[in-house]
């Protein structure tokens, strides 16, 4: 396969000695059919020990290892270095604190993702004795799309909104808490609307839809946060109605 | 030791197998208070990547004893069958248990679970969710995870030791990646539940996080691995990056194909009868291998070595998209070919340990209070070749059950003193602190590493023999040594991965030596270990489970009988 180089300029950031993050630029040999992710660890392995980043499947599917690369943010794992030319830009996530390195702080998105409450809710709990639900495939294709989500936080990066509103929830946990409200087999959609409709919920999504554009995985966050949006006005509708009338 | 933490039961790893003891012992008691380690976020652990499915009796053609049947053979009659029965009886409650959390299992008309075929199962038993399975599975588990309060997480730790004291398990010592600082997490009871160690090879399908480190954690506490020398090899992985085209690519009809378009399963005699692409996975790894062995390999521009086709070209676009939607997205990212058009070249890959952590039934070690599950362990499930799809089931079934008898055992166990086990982690510390930015004059790493999967690949590759076994596991003993010299570079504490890569590395090495050790131990041919200069299976001489040790000077080996049943063992042909 045929070998050139490639200058990598890496976003270096170690807390301990840095006072601000500092551009490395590394030559890397690199092959034809590389992605990004192989550059880094070629500098990892053969030229600079002490460079940090996530990764792992380097299949697309373990979400770890996506980058700012030439400013947009990528899954390094899947993305061709050939789409680049002979200085390729490599940085942390944007809108995340950043550990060291590439390496950002997750721990705000799962907090945000746990208080969704992304599971099954049921007034009463299925046995496992009762065997399977039935679901039908129109049922399952409800949801589907949106739980496909492999948490690679590229949406976040993308979003002006989580730029400018820390706490906004964001597309990912959005679309996954959706996705449990669509789904046939749960009844939790009304213990969810609270947060979902609350301060830095569904409404404080503008729609720029630069979250469906970047995912890796076809979710189309954008599209969740729409139909939730919809969802939590009718129903809030709905309750208003009702009470009304009980007053009345 | 920059902190003590106290907790009921210290589950390490949250993939499948973790993330199913988690919930049991909340659901056994939600009073206990769980400590959930992990050296990744649990969603990122490996059994993300699986794809083809999880087996569990389902249609009304198919029987428990069948399943039973085809794992007792499919193990070259080397599984331990009280294990394979209680397995198959509880395979189907799992897999309903996580659709009542919200797996997206695919689905027939009907709105019932759908099934496929997969390699050496006699019918349909393959649960499925598209060609994504392990992805759903582990969000499903890990998302369900999140309701109980009392599962408490301690992401991006890495455990570095086992806290032993008076034959008592009692907590781990353990490095915060992030912050650089350690830990002793204590516990009444540990599980194990770190996943495989493909990484020990160079051509895997396994991710960067696969490298054996609770085998390497027992064995270093002086537990034994067992059956270390099975290790599976799929045949169907990519060129040039190992990434798996999944077995659910045959069942659902693909075929393999050599250079001269010919369907050399059917054609030739390799032992899979009319199974054909759905014999098991290590006869059709032997059959590829051999195929290109005898110049019938296709070679690809840019690519060393030669392969065999995966063709899936008549089975149409529709269906590629319904049923194997990631298979033609992984195919056309990772190689160039668009399956509806092209045949996919793929050759034997490392994809799965069978063996591991020695455990009973129960999950439960040699050690009190220590348990292990999943790929991890070696309850004896698989024997010497596992068959697809059991190894999904199988984190659960085990998950499940070692954080039951965990939970139970606390109830009764009292903790070991906890100024021993944490004297213990201090020790554990003082040899973290003495790797870090370490200037040995030795190689790096990444140098170190290669030796020990170059050395792997030549000695216990889809075919052995036995100066070759023996070759690999002298050079495996010569570089464990050289891991004192090692040099290191990264002397920062927050997120230095480059010090985790070591730790990971020492981990492999041990795992590599057993396995060296246990292969060269064996000499015969069963299930994935097959000697060129022991072609046949010996139940004479090799009916027993090989056990390997860490004495004072290097690994010891021994063995132990296998536990048959109903099957007595007879001639394994399809
Ligand atoms: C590509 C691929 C496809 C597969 N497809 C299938 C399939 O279709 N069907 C099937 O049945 N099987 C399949 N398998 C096998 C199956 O996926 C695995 O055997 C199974 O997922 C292993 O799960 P586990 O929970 O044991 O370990 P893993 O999912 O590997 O999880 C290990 C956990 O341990 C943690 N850990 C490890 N070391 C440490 C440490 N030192 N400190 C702290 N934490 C640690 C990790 O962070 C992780 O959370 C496949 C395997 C591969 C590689
Ligand atoms: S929605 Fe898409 S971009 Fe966002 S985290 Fe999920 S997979 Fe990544
Ligand atoms: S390494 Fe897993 S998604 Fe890229």
């Amino acid at each position: 396969m045929a070998e050139h180089t490639k200058i990598i300029a890496v976003t270096r950031f170690d807390p301990e000695r840095d006072d601000a993050p500092r551009s490395q630029e590394y030559e890397v040999p690199v092959q034809e059919d590389w992605k990004v992710l192989e550059a880094l660890n070629y500098i990892k392995d053969h030229l600079d020990p002490t460079l940090s980043h996530r990764w792992s499947c380097r299949m697309a599917v373990c979400g770890s290892c996506g980058m700012n690369v030439n400013g947009e943010p990528k899954l390094t794992c899947r993305e061709p270095l050939s789409n680049y030319g002979e200085r390729v830009e490599v940085a942390p996530l944007a809108n995340f604190p950043v550990v060291r390195d590439l390496v950002v702080e997750l721990e705000g998105f799962l907090e945000k993702l746990g208080a969704l409450k992304p599971w099954i809710m049921l007034a009463k709990q299925r046995a496992p004795e009762e065997g399977a639900t039935r679901q039908s495939p129109a049922e399952l294709a409800d949801f589907k799309q949106f739980s496909m989500c492999i948490n690679c936080m590229l949406c976040y990066a993308a979003c002006p909104v989580v730029a400018n509103e820390p706490d906004f929830l964001g597309p990912a946990a959005l679309a996954t808490a959706h996705r449990y409200n669509l789904d046939s087999r749960d009844e939790g959609a009304a213990q969810r609307a609270e947060i979902m409709r609350g301060e830095g919920g569904v409404f404080s999504c503008s729609y720029a839809n630069e979250c469906a554009e970047v995912c890796p995985k076809n979710v189309d966050p954008a599209g969740a946060i729409q139909q939730a949006k919809l969802a939590n006005v009718l129903s809030w509708a709905r309750s208003f109605v009702v009470r009304r009338r009980a007053a009345s | 030791m920059d902190s003590v933490l106290h907790y009921d039961i210290v589950i390490v790893g949250g993939g499948a197998a973790g993330l199913r003891a988690a919930i049991a012992v909340a659901e056994a008691d939600p009073q206990l208070r769980v400590a959930l380690v992990s050296k990744v976020y649990p969603m990122r652990s490996h059994t993300v990547s699986a794809e083809g499915g999880a087996a569990a009796v389902a249609r009304a053609d198919d029987s428990l004893e069948a399943h039973a049947y085809d794992t007792v053979k499919g193990s070259d009659f080397l599984g331990d069958q009280p294990v394979i029965q209680y397995f198959v009886e509880r395979a189907p409650e799992e897999l309903v248990r996580l659709e009542h959390w919200g797996c997206p299992w695919s689905r027939n008309d009907d709105g019932t679970v759908a099934t496929r075929a997969f390699g050496g199962m006699t019918t349909k038993r393959t649960w499925f969710a598209t060609d994504k399975v392990g992805f759903h599975i582990l969000h499903t588990l890990f998302q369900t995870s999140l309701r109980y309060e009392r599962i408490e997480r301690l992401d991006e730790h890495f455990v570095t030791k086992l806290l032993v004291q008076d034959g008592r398990c009692g907590g781990v010592a353990a490095l915060d990646i992030r912050s650089g600082e350690t830990r002793a997490v204590l516990g009444r009871a540990v599980i194990l539940a770190t996943g495989g160690g493909g990484r020990a090879w160079p051509f895997t399908t396994n991710g960067a996080i696969k490298t054996g480190d609770g085998m390497a954690l027992a064995y270093r506490a002086g537990l034994a691995l067992k059956d270390m020398e099975f290790v599976q090899y799929h045949p169907t992985g990519l060129p040039g990056t190992g990434i798996l085209i999944t077995e659910a690519a045959r069942g659902e009809g693909g075929h393999l194909k050599n250079a001269e378009g010919e369907r050399f399963l059917i054609t030739r005699d390799y032992g899979v009868g009319q199974k054909a692409e759905l014999g098991p996975r290590d006869m059709i790894s032997r059959a590829i291998t051999q195929e290109i062995a005898a110049g019938r390999g296709v070679s690809l521009p840019g690519k060393t070595g030669e392969f065999a086709h995966l063709d899936l070209r008549h089975l149409g676009a529709a269906k590629i998209d319904s049923r194997l939607p990631f298979v033609r997205e992984l195919a056309r990212t990772y190689i160039g070919v668009d399956p509806v058009h092209e045949p996919i070249p793929v050759r034997p890959v490392l994809h799965y340990m069978m063996g591991g952590v020695d455990t009973d039934i129960d999950g439960a070690t040699q050690i009190a209070g220590l348990y292990a599950a999943g790929e991890t362990a070696c309850v004896s499930l698989n024997g010497a070749n596992r068959l697809g799809s059991n190894s999904l089931t199988e984190c659960l079934v085990f998950g499940a059950r070692s954080g039951a008898h965990s939970a139970a055992h606390v109830r009764e166990a009292d903790a070991p003193p906890e100024a021993a086990l944490v004297e213990s982690a201090r020790a554990a510390e003082a040899e973290l602190e003495a790797l870090r930015g370490r200037q040995g004059g030795g190689e790096t790493v990444a140098q170190l590493r290669d030796a020990m999967t170059r050395a792997m690949e030549e000695g216990t590759g889809v075919y052995r023999e036995q100066a070759g076994m023996r070759r690999a596991a002298a050079q495996i003993a010569e570089l464990g040594g050289r891991f004192a010299q090692l040099r290191l570079q990264d002397g920062s504490r927050v997120f230095n991965t480059e010090i985790t890569a070591a730790l990971e590395l020492r981990n492999l090495l041990d795992v590599a030596a057993a396995v060296t050790v246990a292969a060269a131990e064996r000499r015969e041919s069963r299930g994935a270990h097959a000697c060129s200069d022991y072609p046949e299976r010996n139940d004479g001489e090799y009916l027993h489970h090989s056990l390997v040790r860490l004495g004072d000077s290097g690994p010891v080996f021994d063995k132990k009988p296998v536990e048959l049943g109903i099957w007595e063992p007879e001639e394994r042909k399809y």
